[in-house]
């Protein structure tokens, strides 16, 4: 499933912010879905991310979604500890294909 | 687009033993609130979520999607003890925005098939509220189930019939297959048996029992008629009369067959017995019945009821040990009373059988002994040891408790089976069990009775009772006339000479002539038997008891009367009670 971005494709990167949730939903997916589409390609790191729903992960499936119909890469990087719990939950690192790193003092909650 | 891939990657539904829960949530799910990942984490509570598939369905292109509405699905393999209810009740929030099916694991179908096995016949339900009763679909899922049945009425034309509710069960994914086809085949069978049940009719026993007595009447009637056939010499009469006694005799049958009853119904109710009287008593006790499907009279049955409990009692209080005192025993720690009953020539049979601590005979014989009831030097067999239980006032318990060991109860047993002309015998084994047989006779209106001239009497004896008659020839004989016995065959048999037992005056001539026809007729109650010497034998008469009144009831030896043809009075032989004399 996993297309390997060519080497010369110039990745955008961005970041998310704390809160991926529905309260800011419409209007990120706006910013996120406009920037996908004028890259080549998107590196979102998700480092800051302290909380997110439901919205926010069909967020990223749409953005998914869209990077495997426009054979556009979509790298997730820097999975936070709420992201990784949530995509441990819905087994969904498989889906994204993105190596997560689980840092040596995480606890499982 | 998103469900072709999930077939694939769906965990597979037949190889599992998981729950399988799909779940679809609607587009206004997270506007009206909802976080279908709250509802995964409270899901893992309940259980252990084996594999889970996210996936989004009904998805538009990109630009149209609205992201605050919902198009997440999830496929969950669900491993979990809880049963459908509860499962059904983590999602209860989310019910009116999210489409659940929820299809129960592997071995909960046969959990489900068991408990269909068990459902009472008794009552003709719907497929639906079977189902929903055993728990294999939730009212909801029913509910929408209909539903969609209902939605498709209405769509089709009118001719079409509506789909069954079964197949959109299954098609729906909320229950397997087998269990909707086991539900269907017991629906099928409790309409057979509710239907069965629709061909009876109920009856005022009074009535059952005026019809009996007429034909009572009609049986003594027909013999009547017989008898004046045959002495008036009307001879172009005798086909029709035999004509006629055939058929009395057919409805006399029939009629005392429509009082028969089984006495499962009796038997089951002392389940409740056992288990009050085993938990009040912190023992362990399992009731074990058989032969249910014996029938008796009615009438019978009633008056068995109270004699039944109170054995049963006893072998539930007294029988039956603690369990600590069992295990010691090296018996296992439950205890099981055995209720048993069948026929036997002409008699019920019914059994209570415990394997608890048995009969203390040797007590029994000490407090006997106290009493005055027997001497302390009296030779006596196990079997009348073991009938000094009957004896009123004996208890072998030393303390009385409110189940039973007042004393008063096994005399008031023997009294209430024998006034029904029955008799109870008990056998035990120390640390074996005790084991109580109880023989009744099938009914208490008309018998088949054998008839015996003794002087110029007639008595009846229950033609199911007599094993042979044999002519008494007293060279071929070793009669004893002391002790009363007679060698038959090399087996000592006790007799009883009814003429001299009923001291009949002998008017016939002082010549031994009638003596060289006398008969011995064969008794058998039981084990035990016994020869009555008689004058004469008449053979098969149909007899209508008729009980003796208030005068004779005390009579021993004798059970009732009956009315021949003639219009004399038979007495009817208690065989039990003659057999206990001829053995004296």
């Amino acid at each position: 499933m996993r297309k390997k971005a060519p080497s010369s494709v110039e990745l955008t990167s961005m970041s998310l912010g704390e809160e991926v949730t529905i309260y800011h939903i419409a209007q990120l997916k706006e910013d996120l879905l406009g920037k996908f589409n004028q890259s080549q390609g998107l590196e979102l790191d998700l480092s800051g991310v302290q909380e997110m729903d439901s919205a926010g992960v069909q967020l990223l499936m749409l953005l998914k979604r869209e990077s495997e119909e426009k054979a556009k890469p979509l790298h997730l990087i820097n999975h936070s500890q709420p992201v990784v719990a949530i995509f441990e939950l819905l087994d969904l690192s498989s889906h994204f294909g993105d190596p997560l790193v689980i840092p040596a003092e995480w606890q499982k909650s | 687009m998103a469900n072709s891939r999930l077939e694939k990657d769906s965990p597979s539904e037949a190889s599992s033993d998981f729950w399988m829960i799909s779940l679809e949530f609607g587009a206004d799910a997270l506007r009206n609130g909802l976080d279908p990942l709250s509802f995964l984490r409270y899901l893992g509570t309940l259980g252990e979520i084996d594999s889970i598939v996210t996936y989004l369905h009904d998805m538009p292109a990109a630009d149209e999607v609205d992201a605050e509405s919902c198009y997440l699905g999830f496929r969950i393999a669900f491993n979990s003890d809880a049963d459908k209810k509860s499962i059904e009740n983590v999602f209860e929030f989310a019910r009116d925005d999210c489409d659940i099916r929820i299809l129960p694991p592997r071995s909960k179908l046969e959990h489900y098939l068991e408990l269909l096995n068990s459902l009472p016949e008794t009552e003709l339900n719907r497929l639906g509220d079977i189902l929903v009763n055993i728990g294999a679909i939730t009212e909801t899922e029913l509910g929408r189930a209909l539903g969609s049945q209902s939605e498709q009425e209405d769509d089709s034309s009118e001719e079409a019939e509506p789909r069954p509710l079964g197949e959109i069960l299954v098609e729906r994914q909320v229950v397997d297959k087998a269990v909707v086809d086991g539900a269907l085949k017991k629906q099928e069978k409790t309409r057979e048996k509710v239907a069965q049940e629709a061909k009876y009719i109920r009856v005022d026993a009074d009535k059952l029992g005026h019809l009996i007595n007429l034909v009572g009447e009609l049986v003594i009637s027909s013999a009547a008629m017989k008898l004046q056939v045959e002495t008036g010499g009307h001879h172009e009469m005798e086909e029709v009369v035999s004509g006629i006694e055939h058929l009395v005799e057919e409805i006399r049958d029939n009629a005392l067959q429509l009082r028969m009853v089984q006495i499962g119904d009796t038997f089951s109710r002392f389940r409740r017995v056992v288990r009050d009287v085993s938990k009040s008593l912190g023992k362990e006790i399992d009731l074990v019945i058989t032969g249910g499907e014996t029938e008796l009279d009615k009438t019978v049955v009633e008056k068995i009821n109270d004699p039944l409990t109170h054995l049963i009692r006893n072998s539930l209080d007294h029988g039956i040990e603690m369990p600590e005192v069992r295990r010691s025993k090296g018996k296992p720690p439950t205890g099981t009373v055995h209720l048993n009953a069948y026929h036997d020539s002409g008699h019920i049979v019914i059994q209570i059988k415990d394997d608890g601590a048995g009969l203390n005979i040797d007590r029994l014989r000490a407090k006997a002994e106290a009493m005055g009831k027997i001497q302390p030097d009296q030779q006596m067999s196990k079997q009348d040891l073991l009938r000094l239980i009957f004896e009123p006032g004996l208890s072998t318990k030393e303390q009385a408790s409110d189940l039973s060991g007042r004393g008063v109860g096994m005399d008031v047993v023997k009294r209430n089976i024998e006034a029904l002309r029955g008799n109870v015998e008990v056998d035990s084994e120390i640390d074996q069990g005790t084991t109580i047989t109880i023989h009744l006779p099938l009914t208490l209106a008309i018998i088949d009775g054998f008839m015996v001239g003794a002087g110029d009497e007639n008595y009846i004896i229950p033609l199911s009772m007599v094993g042979e008659c044999v002519e008494m020839d007293e060279g071929g004989w070793e009669l004893d006339k002391e002790r009363r016995y007679v060698n038959l065959r090399g087996e000592v048999l006790p007799y009883l000479r009814l003429r001299d037992y009923f001291k009949i005056a002998d008017d016939r001539s002082e010549g031994q002539t009638h003596r060289s026809h006398e008969s011995l007729v064969v008794v058998r109650s039981g084990r035990s038997k016994a020869g009555f010497v008689v004058d004469e034998l008449y053979g098969e008469l149909q007899t209508v008891i008729k009980p003796l009144g208030k005068v004779f009831e005390r009579l021993q030896g004798i059970s009732g009367a009956t009315v021949l043809g003639t219009g004399e009075v038979a007495l009817i032989l208690d065989v039990q009670a003659l057999i206990g004399q001829a053995s004296a």
